[in-house]
C-alpha cells in the first residue's frame, strides 16, 4: 500500500508530490511517462517564469530544476505509463523496467496535465501536407531536438504557445509572416502580443482564419479570410500568404482519459475534473490539480494549486477525511467557469482561491461574489480578458449560510 | 504621451508614458515605471536559445542572457549563441558566452545535461 501516488511528473506533479511530502506524507511514488521529470516545461526555453513564486525570470528548465532537485524521499518512476486509476484508487502501470504493477494508494494525485488542439479538432479544409505542426510539437522539436520545422510560417491561433514560437521562429531565423486568431481578441498573455509579435513586427488578423490549406507535398501556402460575429468566413475577404509551415495554436486539452476511466465526474466547461476547495475530486481520496484541472497561463498558479492538492492528499492519506455541508459556486454572467466548483466551508483554512476566466474583454468592471442578492465580496478590475485568468481570494467568515455562490462581472455604477 | 504595455510581468499594465518628463501612470507597481522609462529610452530583452551540446543525454542545451540586452543587438545576440559548442556536464547557471557582442551581460544555461 502506497501512502500517495501522484500521476505525472510535470510541474504539477513534482509541486504536488514535495508538498505531500511536506506535509507528513511519508510514502510518495510519482509516475512519469517521459524519460525525466519537468514535464512542459522541458521545452519552453523562454523566461518569464517564477515572477510570483521566486520573484526571479526563470526559464522553463530552470524553474522545473527547483523542484526536481527538491525530491528527498520521494520515489520517481520515469518511462512509465499509467494505463488505468481505479475509484478504489488501484494504479496500473508499465514500464520497461518494472513490467506491469498494480499499485494501491491511500490516496492519488492527478496531475497529467494537457495536450494541445489540433488541425483535426478545428476542421481547417484544404490538402494535407507536411508542414503542419502544433506549436508545443514545433517547439519540442525545435528546443530539445534542434530542428526548425520551416523557414515561412503562419501561426493560427494567438495562444500564448502560438506567441512564443512566432518570437523563437523569428529569432531563429525564419519569417513569420502572420498570426491569425479567429476571436476579436487575443487567447494568450499581452505581454507576449508586445514581446513576441510586436518586437518583431508580425501582423495580428484578429476576426480572421484560415480557410484553405495548399501543397501537395509541403505546405505552399495559406487563404486567410476575416470573419464575422458568428466566425464564419466572409466571403470576398480572402488572402493568400506562401508559406512552408502553419502552427497551430488554437487551444489546449486536459488529458483526462484515466480521470474518466476512474468514473470521476467531469466539468464539461473546464474539461476537467469537479474539484473541492482542496483540489479533492467528487471521487473521495483522489485530488487533480494543475492543466488536467483546467488550463492555467501561469506556471507559478500551478504549483501554488499543487501544493494545496499535495497537502490535502497527505492529509487524505493520514485518515483525516473532508467533511462538512457543500456550497456549489455558479459560473453567472460573463463567466465561463470556476475552479473550484465546490467549497466545504468547515474543511478551509480561513480564505478560498477561486479560479475563473472571463468570458469577454471588460474595462473597468466589478468581480462580484454573491449569495442570492447578498455581495459576499467584490473586486475592482480595470482589465479583464479571457486570455488571462482571474484570481481572487474569498474569505470562508464572509460566505454565511450561503448554499450557492455565484461568480459574475458587473459593471460599475 | 506614449501608451505602452508594461512586459514586467504577466499582469501587463497598461502604461501611459510622458514622452518628456517620462512620467508614468497606470502602473500597479515600481517596476513598470522602470520599464515605461526604459522602454521609450533604451529597450531591452532577455534572450533564450539553445547551443549545440555534445556528450549528454539531449543534444541542445537551452541558455538565456542573464539580464535583459538592448533590444537593437537581440539578432547580434542569436548570431553568437548559434556560434557556440559546448559538452556535457553542464550545469545551470554556467556561462556559456561571457559578456557577449560587447553588453556586459553573459549567456548561461538553464539545464542541467
Amino acid at each position: 500500500m502506497r501512502e500517495v501516488i501522484v500521476i505525472g511528473g510535470g510541474p504539477a506533479g513534482l509541486a504536488a508530490a514535495i508538498s505531500a511530502r511536506d506535509n507528513g506524507a511519508t510514502d510518495v511514488l510519482v509516475i512519469e511517462r517521459d524519460t525525466c521529470v519537468g514535464g512542459i516545461l522541458n521545452q519552453c526555453i523562454h523566461n518569464g517564469f517564477g515572477l510570483h513564486r521566486f520573484k526571479e525570470e526563470l526559464s522553463g528548465p530552470e524553474y522545473a530544476s527547483r523542484f526536481a532537485e527538491n525530491l528527498d524521499n520521494i520515489e520517481v518512476l520515469t518511462d512509465t505509463m499509467v494505463l488505468e486509476v481505479t475509484a478504489d484508487r488501484i494504479v496500473r502501470a508499465v514500464s520497461r523496467d518494472h513490467g506491469y504493477m498494480e499499485l494501491q494508494a491511500k490516496a492519488i494525485v492527478l496531475a497529467m496535465g494537457c495536450r494541445e488542439r489540433t488541425r483535426g479538432a478545428i476542421s481547417i479544409p484544404g490538402d494535407r501536407p507536411a508542414g503542419v505542426y502544433t506549436a508545443g510539437a514545433a517547439q519540442r522539436y525545435l528546443n530539445i531536438e534542434g530542428y526548425m520545422v520551416g523557414k515561412n510560417a503562419v501561426i493560427l491561433g494567438s495562444g500564448d504557445i502560438g506567441l512564443i514560437m512566432a518570437r523563437r521562429m523569428t529569432l531563429e531565423g525564419a519569417k513569420v509572416h502572420a498570426c491569425v486568431e479567429l476571436m476579436p481578441y487575443s487567447g494568450g498573455l499581452t505581454r507576449n502580443i508586445v514581446q513576441c509579435l510586436n518586437d518583431f513586427d508580425i501582423p495580428l488578423y484578429l476576426s480572421h482564419t484560415i480557410t484553405d490549406i495548399r501543397g501537395k507535398n509541403r505546405v505552399e501556402g495559406v487563404t486567410i479570410a476575416k470573419v464575422g460575429p458568428d466566425r464564419k468566413p466572409i466571403a470576398g475577404t480572402e488572402f493568400d500568404i506562401e508559406c512552408d509551415t502553419v502552427l497551430l495554436s488554437v487551444g489546449l486539452i486536459p488529458e483526462n482519459e484515466l480521470t474518466r476511466g476512474a468514473g470521476i465526474p467531469i466539468d464539461r466547461r473546464t474539461n476537467g475534473a469537479y474539484v473541492y476547495e482542496n483540489m479533492e475530486t467528487l471521487c473521495e481520496g483522489i485530488f487533480a490539480c494543475g492543466n488536467v484541472v483546467h488550463v492555467h497561463d501561469l506556471v507559478d498558479y500551478v504549483s501554488a494549486e499543487s501544493e494545496r492538492a499535495g497537502k490535502a492528499a497527505a492529509i487524505y492519506a493520514s485518515g483525516n477525511k473532508a467533511s462538512g455541508r457543500v456550497i456549489e459556486v455558479e459560473a453567472g454572467n460573463g463567466v465561463s467557469y470556476t475552479v473550484p466548483q465546490k467549497i466545504r466551508p468547515e474543511n478551509c483554512d480561513k480564505k478560498v482561491d477561486m479560479f475563473f476566466r472571463v468570458r469577454n474583454v471588460y474595462q473597468n468592471v466589478r468581480l462580484v461574489v454573491r449569495d442570492g442578492d447578498r455581495v459576499v465580496a467584490s473586486f475592482n478590475r480595470e482589465h479583464c480578458a479571457p486570455g488571462e485568468m482571474e484570481h481572487i481570494v474569498v474569505p470562508v467568515a464572509l460566505m454565511g449560510n450561503a448554499e450557492k455562490l455565484t461568480v459574475s462581472v458587473e459593471e460599475v455604477k | 504621451m506614449a501608451k505602452i504595455i508594461c512586459i514586467t510581468c504577466p499582469k501587463g499594465c497598461h502604461l501611459t508614458v510622458d514622452e518628456v518628463t517620462y512620467e508614468i501612470t497606470g502602473n500597479n507597481c515600481p517596476r513598470g515605471a522602470v520599464y515605461g522609462k526604459n522602454e521609450l529610452t533604451a529597450p531591452t530583452r532577455v534572450i533564450t536559445s539553445t547551443v549545440a551540446v555534445s556528450g549528454g543525454e539531449i543534444c541542445r542545451c537551452p541558455v538565456r542572457t542573464e539580464s535583459p540586452v538592448p533590444k537593437g543587438k537581440m539578432f547580434d545576440v542569436m548570431e553568437a549563441i548559434h556560434a557556440v559548442r559546448i559538452v556535457s556536464p553542464v550545469r545551470i547557471g554556467d556561462v556559456v558566452i561571457e559578456n557577449v557582442c560587447g553588453t556586459g551581460v553573459n549567456v548561461i544555461a538553464t539545464r542541467n545535461i
